[in-house]
């Protein structure tokens, strides 16, 4: 089985962690800044995944820990978006500047 | 192989490029799913078969489930208001990404770091997938090396549970 270089896989994963920062500093819609911030943890997931033919598989069991850790993050981060929804009645972060200066 | 690489390359790269752009969340979301899907492929691609499906069953079954469940709840997807800032920002967030595609790109093409621990390589790993099956490639490291770290990683969705129970309900 032909292997794909990692050059072209970790350059691949560079691409979508700059997408998703340009989309969390582009936006300002709070659901979609997080999926941003899900796109970025993805791009990382896939370095790990890229790095594992040639580091070991210690890669792929990082990778299911950022899962784990990507799923809390996104049930706790969407809790916090429905409550401060029920105060502002909005997911707008120019709303939700209260704590800027 | 590469060709298959090429064209999931491409197309995670234009859903993702999709989902930073577009108005409407659930369209987002919707191209995010595609993301997720094309991430899924290359990852059986690279070899890791049982992250690839792990991929598809959390990230585009569960996560993106609580992402467009959230979208209904509060009637985003109807009367969005347009949120995507100006053109000062615009440029901001241009250089921003360049700049860290430029880090990325320098910290990948330097001396990469010398494999971790034991035996390695992709012929290595392809004995191990053979002998231990692609699960439990992950699963015997996981639970003998990596025990500890994964019993926190128990407590510690215990506690998003219980905080997102916390944090949505409307009286505690």
């Amino acid at each position: 089985m032909q292997q794909i270089p990692l050059e072209q896989a970790l350059g691949l994963s560079a691409l979508l962690f700059a997408i998703g920062a340009f989309g969390v500093v582009i936006r300002r819609n709070a659901i979609i800044l997080f999926m941003c911030i899900e796109l970025m943890l993805n791009a990382v997931n896939l370095a790990f995944v890229a790095f594992s033919p040639r580091s070991g598989v210690q890669g792929q069991v990082f990778v299911f820990f950022v899962i784990a850790v990507a799923a809390a993050e996104a049930a706790v981060g969407l809790a916090i978006i429905i409550s401060v929804f029920r105060h502002k009645e909005s997911v707008d972060i120019k709303n939700f500047s209260l704590l800027r200066w | 192989m590469i060709i298959l690489f090429w064209f999931f390359a491409v197309l995670a790269v234009s859903s993702a490029l999709l989902t930073v752009t577009r108005k409407n969340p659930v369209a987002s979301a919707i191209w995010l799913i595609a993301t997720f899907f094309c991430l899924a492929a290359i990852y059986t691609l690279l070899g890791a078969f049982f992250i690839g499906i792990i991929q598809i069953l959390v990230y585009a079954g569960a996560i993106m489930i609580l992402f467009i469940f959230v979208i209904m709840l509060l009637n985003l997807g109807n009367d969005y208001e347009p949120d995507i800032r100006g053109h000062v920002w615009k440029v901001v967030a241009g250089g921003t990404s360049l700049v860290i595609a430029a880090l990325l790109a320098r910290a990948f093409s330097g001396e990469l770091p010398a494999p971790l621990g034991h035996v390695a390589g992709p012929a290595s790993l392809a004995a191990q997938t053979a002998d231990r099956g692609t699960v439990g490639v992950i699963a015997i490291p996981l639970y003998t090396d990596y025990m500890v770290p994964l019993q926190f990683t128990a407590v510690l969705l215990l506690a998003a549970v219980v905080g997102a129970v916390v944090l949505a309900k409307r009286k505690v």
